[in-house]
């Protein structure tokens, strides 16, 4: 059985090729087009992989893009993909937290690894990865060097719950020369105190797996933890964990 | 789509053109905004009841240059039409008659009152208590005074339950084709099942109405063509009002491949139970207690609609529960809450939507409720 889950996010499209025992996996820019960004990945994991289309037993699609790529196999969304990943990676978790590009979720699941109940954050950027990206530009880091660039012990309170004035107060606070090391931890605590408030709404029982790009940050590991009061489990991988589901369905079906 | 059914479609449009002639004859019209109003005196009183609730986007913008931005849609699109009079039946209306149930729409009244006469009701919201039933029965008579007043009539208590009759023989027959649904496979998709329910509020001819109404019940009875609502998910619309043109969750949830079988708002269910007791001897008494009945979050502790929705679930066999709140408005968006807990008790899936009549969130929109619909075992 030759089965590959994509999941294209608004950020990055992420690939997963399940070919019986082995796990291949690719990730590209997801760009202008969805569509394209699918079949690239789509080849890229031939490619890996050494084999042929005609072998692929089944395509399955989910994230933000899953529509625009419908055709090319059949469309899970992400809250279903993650759940069936997690139920694979650690069957003892009954709460998942998602950190991505666009959203962030939080889904319950049963002991089958059955969705039974999810919260996703509304239309603002706050709890993101967007978020984090923004305030990385206004710090003139990458987004991905702000966990590395953290200072706990310096931490300052960030207030604004929304985007836009959140990066005038981190301005402000940069001309009044407070650290940027403080700076990231304060942005770090604020995107697992919103997140933690939405776990606390579904509902916390067993134990809680974290993924997502975003859950590669130390820093809001830390944070959510910390807000949480307990440990999180973070899969190898862990922006794959869509895709990882998506797959997982395409071997079930 | 049935011939009957595509009558329905054509409501608003026919009721328009004898609305129209009615005027020309003399006739008054009276808008109204909400399923608190009692229509009933309206009819008694000799003029026509035409519901005014606005379910289009359009005259928002329009309504913004007054009213704040973050405001129920429904009350923002109800003030853009009166204010840029682009709804002919707010064109045609001589009265309208609001209702104290929120505080959006009351203090929008006031600014309607700028454009129209608006005559407001004062809706007691602890209804279990006996004081409240005693002000609204005052209110319904002063109601009463000012239409004879307004309108220059007398408005008879024979008139008064002619009028009940007419409208809880409607009440009961809406009822009968929404009930059909509770079968497997059901007889009417959500759009269709809107369509009717909806539509209905702007016919200017109860009796015509009344026949339409049973003409389609006993098409659908018969009808066998429900095999494509087969084997979908079975789901209940609950929270705030939808029209044509504010239909979109039930598009989405249709789109997905699920079915809405019954609404619990205004627009379906939540008056259909209700209906006027004809064996009082006072008909203000027989109208009030039927309204103060009325589920609506404005009311407190409001413990009717939790029934209601308990026994809907059973009875419409049903899989999965979206739960609508338009933007800002707190009532139904707490309420959200207990709907939440009541539903997930029953181990079935809820979904509970926050959102407005634009179509910036349809893919966020779309992605919930397409999980909540693999939800569905
Ligand atoms: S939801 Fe409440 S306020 Fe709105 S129309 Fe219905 S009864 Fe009136
Ligand atoms: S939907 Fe809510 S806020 Fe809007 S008019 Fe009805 S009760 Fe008021």
């Amino acid at each position: 059985m030759l089965v590959v889950g994509l999941d294209i996010g608004s950020v990055a499209a992420k690939g997963i090729m399940l070919d019986r025992g082995k796990m291949h996996r690719a990730m590209i820019p997801t760009g202008w087009s969805p569509r394209d960004a699918s079949e690239e990945l789509i080849n890229k994991l031939l490619k890996i992989s050494g084999c042929k289309r005609e072998q692929l037993d089944d395509i399955i699609v989910t994230g933000y893009g899953r529509i625009a790529v419908a055709g090319a196999g059949q469309v899970a969304t992400e809250i279903k993909c993650h759940a069936r990943a997690v139920a694979e990676l650690y069957p003892q978790v009954r709460t998942i937290v998602d950190i991505g590009g666009q959203d962030s979720k939080v889904i319950r699941v049963n002991g089958e690894g059955r969705v039974i109940d999810f919260a996703m954050n509304d239309k603002c950027a706050a709890g993101t990865g967007r978020f984090l990206q923004i305030m990385a530009n206004a710090l003139g880091l990458d987004v991905s060097e702000l966990g590395e660039n953290e200072n706990f012990s310096e931490m300052v309170s960030i207030n604004s719950m929304c985007t836009v004035f959140a990066e005038s107060e981190i301005i402000g606070l940069l001309a009044r020369g407070t650290s940027k090391a403080g700076i990231i931890a304060g942005l770090h605590q604020s995107v697992g105190r919103r997140v933690a408030a939405m776990v606390r709404r579904i509902g916390i029982d067993g134990e809680i797996a974290f993924t997502g790009g975003v859950a590669k940050n130390p820093g809001v590991h830390r944070a959510l933890e910390e807000e949480l009061g307990c440990q999180l489990l973070i899969p190898e991988g862990c922006q794959f964990t869509g895709a990882l589901g998506a797959a997982l369905l395409g071997q079930n079906s | 789509m049935s011939a009957i059914l595509e009558d329905f479609t054509s409501i608003r449009g026919v009721s328009l053109i004898k609305i129209k002639e009615a005027k020309d004859e003399g006739q008054k019209v009276v808008g109204i905004y909400c399923t608190y109003c009692p229509q009933e005196m309206i009819l008694a009183a000799g003029a026509i009841p035409v519901s005014l609730c606005g379910t289009s986007e359009t005259p928002i913008a329009d309504a913004e240059t007054v009213l704040p931005r973050n405001l129920c849609p429904l009350i923002k699109s109800s003030y853009g039409f009166a204010v840029t009079d682009t709804c002919p039946f707010f064109h045609f209306s001589d009265l309208i008659i609001g209702e104290t149930t929120c505080d959006g729409k009351k203090k929008m009244f006031e600014i309607m009152q700028e454009i129209k006469p608006v005559y407001v009701m004062q809706l007691p919201h602890l209804h279990q208590l006996d004081a409240a039933l005693e002000l609204w029965i005052k209110e319904l008579r002063r109601l009463r005074s000012t239409l004879e007043e307004e309108l220059d009539v007398e408005i008879s208590d024979e008139k008064l339950w002619d009028a009940i009759r007419k409208v809880n023989h409607e009440t009961m027959a809406v009822k009968a084709i929404c009930d059909l649904n509770k079968k497997n496979p059901p007889v009417l998709n959500g759009l269709d099942l809107l369509t009717v329910t909806w539509s209905r509020n702007f016919s200017s001819d109860k009796e015509e109405l009344f026949t339409m109404l049973n003409e389609l019940q006993q098409e659908l009875a018969t009808n066998q063509e429900s095999e494509a609502n087969a084997n979908k998910p079975r789901v209940l619309l609950t929270g705030c009002p939808v029209g044509l043109g504010s239909e979109k969750v039930i598009r989405l949830v249709e789109e997905s491949g699920g079915l809405i079988v019954a609404m619990e708002n205004c627009s379906g269910y939540k008056t259909l139970e209700l209906q006027s007791d004809t064996e009082l001897d006072d008909p203000i008494i027989a109208l009030a207690q039927k309204y103060m009945e009325i589920p609506c979050s404005c009311m407190s502790p409001n413990p009717y609609r939790f029934e209601l929705l308990e026994r809907m679930l059973e009875e419409f066999q049903v899989d999965a529960v979206v739960d609508l709140t338009w933007q800002a408005c707190h009532t139904y968006n707490i309420e959200a809450f207990t709907v939440g807990n009541l539903v997930r008790d029953k181990g079935l899936p809820y979904l509970h939507l926050e959102s407005d009549y634009s179509s910036s969130d349809l893919e966020t929109l779309k992605v919930r409720i397409e999980a909540l619909l693999e939800m569905v075992v």
